[in-house]
């Protein structure tokens, strides 16, 4: 019914705008690999002749970023259990048992969801100032340990898929309530947890204000504070900047295409940003 | 007597379970959300040991601050743009994708990459992108001889540069979500309407778009709230910290950000959080009655 042309329209108007959504990506590697002679040329080449990682040394020299690297990984990596542990732990709870208070305190938690960190950044700064915590990996982590969108998705799961039956065999084999959870509950649980962890671990890496602001000597620098900074104050050093902003983009991208599938099915899911 | 201590039993495993999480949420959240509100009446330079109260002195000097009345404007022009570009788009990448064309799958990881990336690296490239003098962007102008057009030095042109980014960076997330409300919409819909020899965009204009509006007023709040946060690209592309030359496109959270971490005015700062709060709020409801009359 549908005819040949139309159909060579269609893809054609898709394929025109996954190049426009790809170019920048590209444009960023083949600058970060082109001499400066070749970065300022114009018309701007798309490839370049002579490919050179000197941008990649110039940028490490300039900046320490294999330790902003680290300070992403650790912070992406202990943000990423707290909030798996938190999640499936009140998930759990608020999805197998009955108990009183327990719609008041799951919609406090989920309530809270809506107000972005920017609404209440000022007092957290402060706490953390009154802590002793700026400037430390703790303080970086505050508001990265729970995650109402991570609560909510395991309550979603232990309440439709995880059957009680499981729950009452267990306890008829005498198991105690928390090693039902640690033993029976979780390990079916794991996908669900897949799905948590990498949006965690995404909303960590990618964390950019409260790094920012709490992050005060370059050393505890997370990697898109230190490119923020780096590209601040070396402006015109495009290969240099840009082959750190390359640095920085790898890491999430390859979590990204690893794990793509639970990504876009959790925003199908819940609408979640 | 035996059931009811059982069942306590359980309680009790039930809130050690809560314990944790629910500390957290109130230690770094819900205590520090009332904590703005708090500090919105007072006025305080984070130093001195006095913090009077003003009351709504602070909302009364935002409302005659130019710096504010500028950042909301700007927020407001991004958000509006931004939001209705993107939702378009998305909807016109998800149309022939719900349906399902071939290497659906290879367009969807494309037009999704940027939303997932992270912001920072993406303004770098953008940046470079917009470059006066080298950038691409002017390149392409030049050759339908347009332009130079200073994307990063003059205010009005570094705000579109901004919103032709963020476009780029939200459209695949939208997509998802219309690919999500045009899949839900049941077969027979499509099959009576090419039934009835409607095609093409009177099918969509009679048929599809309808019954897809709940999806897109969802869509269009949820993006709304995101734009109205906007930052780090802002701060990248156009932000004047540490002396960079480029020019400045103040928005809501800058505007904050600057206040409370630059100026240490921290009441101001809290009052003009919570501003942005209640415009949070209020989309919020609007979300939430879309989304029951979508259940209805």
């Amino acid at each position: 019914m549908r005819g040949g042309p139309r159909l060579l329209f269609i893809h054609a108007f898709l394929a025109a705008w996954a190049i426009v959504m790809v170019f920048p990506f590209v444009w960023m590697l083949s600058t970060s690999v082109k001499p400066a002679t070749e970065i300022i040329q114009f018309p701007p080449p798309l490839l370049p002749h002579v490919p050179t990682f000197a941008n990649y040394v110039r940028a490490f020299q300039a900046a320490p970023f294999g330790r902003f690297l680290v300070n992403s990984l650790i912070v992406t990596f202990v943000s990423t259990m707290v909030v798996l542990v938190t999640s499936s732990m009140a998930g759990y709870v608020f999805g197998k048992y009955r108990f009183p208070g327990r719609t008041v305190i799951f919609l406090i938690l989920l309530a809270t969801a809506i107000l972005p960190l920017e609404t209440y950044m000022v007092p957290l700064y402060l706490t953390m100032r009154d802590w002793r915590w700026i400037n430390t990996y703790q303080g970086l982590l505050a508001p990265y340990l729970m995650m109402s969108f991570g609560v909510f998705i395991m309550r979603q799961y232990f309440q439709s898929t995880f059957p009680d039956d499981l729950m009452d065999a267990a306890r008829i084999d005498g198991a105690s309530e928390w090693r039902i959870f640690t033993h029976v509950a979780v390990p079916t649980a794991l996908s669900a947890m897949a799905a948590v962890g990498i949006f965690a671990a995404i909303q960590a890496w990618t964390a950019f204000i409260w790094p920012l602001i709490i992050a005060s000597t370059q050393n505890m620098y997370t990697t898109e504070v230190g490119l923020a900074v780096f590209q601040k104050r070396y402006t015109a050093d495009y290969g240099a900047i840009t082959a750190g902003a390359i640095v920085s983009i790898l890491p999430v991208t390859a979590i990204f295409l690893f794990f793509r599938r639970y990504i876009t099915q959790g925003i199908a899911f819940t609408g979640f940003r | 007597m035996r059931v009811s201590r059982a069942l306590m039993a359980r309680y009790a495993f039930c809130y050690l379970m809560l314990a944790i999480p629910t500390a957290l949420f109130v230690v770094f959240r819900i205590i520090p959300i009332a904590r703005t509100l708090q500090l919105s009446t007072l006025n305080w330079d984070l130093i001195s040991p006095a913090k009077p109260f003003v009351g709504l002195g602070n909302f009364r000097e935002l409302l005659l601050d130019p710096n504010f009345q500028l950042a909301l404007s700007n927020t407001t022009i991004f958000a509006a743009v931004t939001v209705t570009a993107s939702v378009v788009l998305a909807l016109l990448v998800a149309l022939p994708l719900a349906r399902g064309v071939r290497l659906e799958g290879l367009y969807q990881l494309l037009y999704f990459l940027p939303f997932v990336a992270p912001t920072v690296p993406e303004a770098v490239a953008w940046k470079w992108i917009c470059d006066t003098r080298y950038g691409v962007l002017n390149y392409l102008l030049s050759l339908v001889g347009l332009g130079p057009v200073s994307w990063l030095t003059e205010p009005r042109a570094t705000l579109w540069a901004v919103i032709i980014m963020s476009v780029w960076k939200t459209l695949g997330y939208n997509m998802i979500l219309f690919i999500v409300g045009l899949r839900a919409i049941p077969a027979e819909y499509t099959e009576a309407a090419l039934i009835d020899g409607a095609a093409g965009w009177r099918h969509f204009r009679s048929i599809t778009l309808p019954l897809l509006m709940p999806t897109v007023l969802l869509i269009t709040v949820i993006s709304t709230i995101a734009a109205y946060n906007v930052f780090t690209q802002v701060y990248v592309l156009a932000s004047d910290i540490q002396g960079s030359p480029a020019g400045l496109v103040r928005v809501l959270i800058y505007d904050i950000f600057e206040n409370a971490f630059r100026f240490y005015r921290m009441g101001y700062a809290s009052a003009e959080a919570t501003v942005f709060f209640v415009i949070v709020l209020g989309l919020t409801l609007i979300q939430f009655r879309v989304l029951r009359s979508q259940t209805e």
